[in-house]
């Protein structure tokens, strides 16, 4: 299972990034959240989502093993393991393992889905890989 | 301060000085924020008979509380200053994602002073703000301006701009953002020009501190379910704005030729299906919108890229010109937004130069040798390039139709289709008495945003003058404009039918602050109160013939269409002001009472 994210549909308004903040750390802050729109203006126009395929190369980089599998089968980080060598980071294929300034390990996707509730635009669902 | 970034960034443009103050919880208590924070400090800092284009005049941005909160549509921010269009209070409000961006960048205002003698634009990462040269994009477009600071910067920099609109002072220059998004109205993009000030560049990181984040996220997921499931949703969202254009024509709202008439004969070239299926790309929302009304576009007729055009645009450079295709009507929206022109004005005086030129008052000579005939796209073009450079007839046109009326007079004035010096936005409202007097006494000039209440004229009666219509006005200017003050927008409830009880309780989540509806409704009657006082104090002989409509609405009827022959009389224009007037608490002259200012805790602040 991952979160797919249809970009022809997305109009950018970036609801799921603060669902994702609040999920992940209890912060309103879109700046923490793991999954990225990137706008491509002023032409085309499009707006592209970048969501977590749950491929697994994280986990299979990670040097000290800090990152398992939740009981949705989502890949996470584990802060307390973690050494913040940001290999994860670099090996991501879709670039969408993210970090911030107040927190030493980086974060991602942990397909909670709360992302899917706040858009208005169905851009996106939880599917089978 | 909870529901706040906390700090007021002060800019010296004069001596370069940054300066970083809390924001005071007395101000956030007593004006909430946006543009009652605007007002504020306009009041209190501008010095009276400040020349709105010299650097004591200042431009002050600001987000509010709910400003880039998971709130629907929480993407608003304010521009206040001293228009230099009307005199007056000018406050201009834009979407996008700027108004997000610099609350987490830890600021709720930007107040701009004084005025720079190179271009510079304003650099804000985080808590690293400067003034950097900006010669290089000095005399270059807004769209072009914004995507070469992305691309210098980064994507994450949220970016407004001027134009050479702005540049070169014209009264109704706009400030834009988002590749489209405008701070249209009252030329706080001149105001922006004047202080020689190009861009502003924003990136924040940090968290906006929330009161209650468990009930707050709660109530915020309960807004964003009722948004989706409105039955009006599917239809807001395919056409935004746009979706009015038909509407407009059919009930007679729609400005045709300098505001003769209310319907074009045929709309279809301009209706929102024709220009969703002919030139829309993508559904273009601001900051956390799930209903967006924004339709970017692409023109094949002339590669062009524009975000619009909307309602206004449509009207104004539309049918009030004489352009029945959109293309045509999308490559003037494109024209305004590259060299920062607000479209609304712009239509509206080359509709006046049209008229003239028509009834012979001004010729092809005092044209720049063009033929002001309706509907020449060439011509329309050529117009918008002249007012942005002040060029030939531009110079006059960039002034705003009432100081053109005055050039060139010969009973131009009573067709300068203008209040307090603003040109009126697109609802034509003849047959529409309350949407008129919204237009007569909205605090900005002629602009519908405070109150758009031609809907109630259709739903008791077009024709009916009556106290109701002039409740409604005032009702209506204290609701719309407190989302002004909230940094939020309207649309969710206007158009979605989102229901007020909401924002209240998510507000008390967010600060903490335990306010009701009612309280929050008083804030903006503060607002509204502290706006009409500045412009008594700045306008010498300030009152009641301020808020009198363009002589067209009371002696010419509307010429075709479905209000044909309909005009609001004379004596129902004073009858329509003394209504409001008296429900308002103010005298005969249009003046808040003592005791009004004193009820809405005005009174110390106003006689110091």
């Amino acid at each position: 299972m991952y979160l797919h994210a249809n970009s022809d549909q997305c109009s950018g308004c970036r609801a799921c990034l603060l669902a994702c903040s609040l999920h992940l750390f209890g912060e309103n802050n879109p700046k923490k959240a793991a999954l990225a729109i990137i706008p491509h203006f002023p032409e085309p126009g499009t707006f592209e989502v970048r969501t977590c395929t749950q491929c697994g190369t994280c986990a299979e980089v990670c040097p000290v093993g800090a990152i398992h599998q939740n009981d949705r089968g989502a890949y996470y980080i584990d802060p307390e393991e973690c050494t913040a060598c940001m290999v994860c980071v670099e090996e991501c294929p879709e670039g969408v393992i993210f970090t911030h300034p107040d927190h030493e390990a980086p974060f991602k996707c942990d397909l909670c889905g709360e992302c899917i509730e706040v858009c208005g635009m169905e851009v996106l669902s939880i599917v089978d890989s | 301060m909870n529901g706040y970034g906390g700090t007021i960034l002060r800019i010296n443009l004069s001596d370069g000085t940054i300066k970083k103050e809390p924001t005071p919880a007395e101000l956030a208590a007593k004006f909430l924020g946006g543009r009652g924070f605007g007002i504020y400090f306009l009041y209190t800092e501008v010095p009276k008979g400040a020349d709105p284009l010299s650097p004591e005049n200042k431009l002050i941005i600001s987000s509010g509380p709910l400003s880039g909160t998971l709130v629907p549509g929480a993407g608003k921010m304010d521009f206040t200053c001293k228009s230099p269009l009307t005199g007056g209070y000018a406050s201009a409000s834009v979407g996008g994602m700027l108004t997000a961006e610099l609350k987490y960048a830890g600021y709720d205002s930007i107040i701009l002073e004084g005025a720079s003698e190179r271009p510079v634009y304003l650099f804000v990462d985080d808590d690293d703000v400067r003034l950097r040269d900006a010669d290089d994009l000095w005399g270059k477009g807004s769209i072009t301006v914004e995507a070469e600071l992305k691309r210098r910067l980064g994507e994450e920099f949220q970016i407004a701009t001027i134009g050479p609109g702005g540049e070169n002072l014209v009264k109704y220059a706009c400030i834009t953002h988002d590749f489209g998004r405008q701070a249209g109205r009252g030329g706080v993009g001149a105001v922006m020009g004047s202080k020689k000030l190009k861009a502003i560049a924003v990136h924040g990181t940090k968290s906006i501190p929330i009161a209650d984040i468990d009930d707050f996220y709660a109530r915020a997921k309960e807004m964003y379910k009722a948004c989706k499931a409105s039955e009006l949703w599917e239809a807001w969202q395919r056409y935004g704005t746009s979706g009015v254009n038909a509407w407009a024509n059919e009930v007679g709202a729609f400005p045709v030729r300098n505001f003769q008439s209310g319907a074009l004969d045929d709309y279809s070239g301009l209706s929102g299906e024709t220009m969703r299926q002919r030139i829309v790309v993508t559904d273009k929302a601001c900051f956390g919108c799930p209903s967006p009304c924004g339709k970017y576009s692409h023109s094949k007729k002339y590669n062009v890229y524009v975000e619009g055009p909307e309602y206004e645009t449509a009207a104004l450079l539309g049918g009030n010109v004489g352009l029945l295709d959109i293309e045509d009507v999308a490559y003037a929206n494109w024209l305004c937004d590259e060299l920062g022109l607000d479209s609304i004005s712009t239509g509206n005086a080359i509709g006046f130069a049209m008229e003239c030129f028509e009834k012979g008052i001004i010729t092809a000579e005092d044209a720049d040798g063009l033929k002001l005939r309706w509907g020449d796209p060439e011509v329309v073009f050529a117009l918008i390039r002249k007012i942005a450079a002040r060029e030939g007839i531009g110079a006059v046109l960039a002034e705003g139709v009432k100081r053109a009326s005055q050039i060139w007079g010969k009973g131009s004035e009573d067709f300068a289709i203008q209040v307090k010096g603003m040109e009126m936005s697109g609802y034509e409202s003849r047959n529409a008495p309350a949407m008129l007097l919204s237009y007569m006494t909205c605090d900005v000039g002629a602009h519908h945003n405070r109150s758009w209440a031609i809907t109630y004229d259709l739903e008791v009666g077009r024709d009916k003058i009556s106290p109701d219509k002039a409740a409604k006005v005032i009702e209506l200017q204290h609701i719309r404009p407190l989302f002004d003050c909230l940094g939020a927008c309207r649309l969710q409830w206007v158009e979605l039918h989102l229901d007020l009880g909401h924002y209240a309780p998510i507000l008390k989540a967010i600060t903490g602050i335990d306010r009701s509806w009612e309280d929050l409704l008083k804030i903006s009657e503060r607002v509204w109160n502290l706006t009409r006082m500045y412009w008594v104090r700045e306008v010498e002989g300030f009152g009641r013939e301020w808020d009198y409509p363009p002589p067209r609405t009371y002696r010419e009827p509307v010429v075709s269409g479905p209000t044909k022959g309909k005009l609001v009389a004379w004596e129902d224009v004073q009858r329509l002001l003394d209504m409001y007037y008296e429900q308002r608490g103010w005298d005969a002259n249009g003046i808040p009472t003592e005791e009004k200012l004193k009820e809405l805790g005005l009174l110390e602040l106003v006689r110091s």
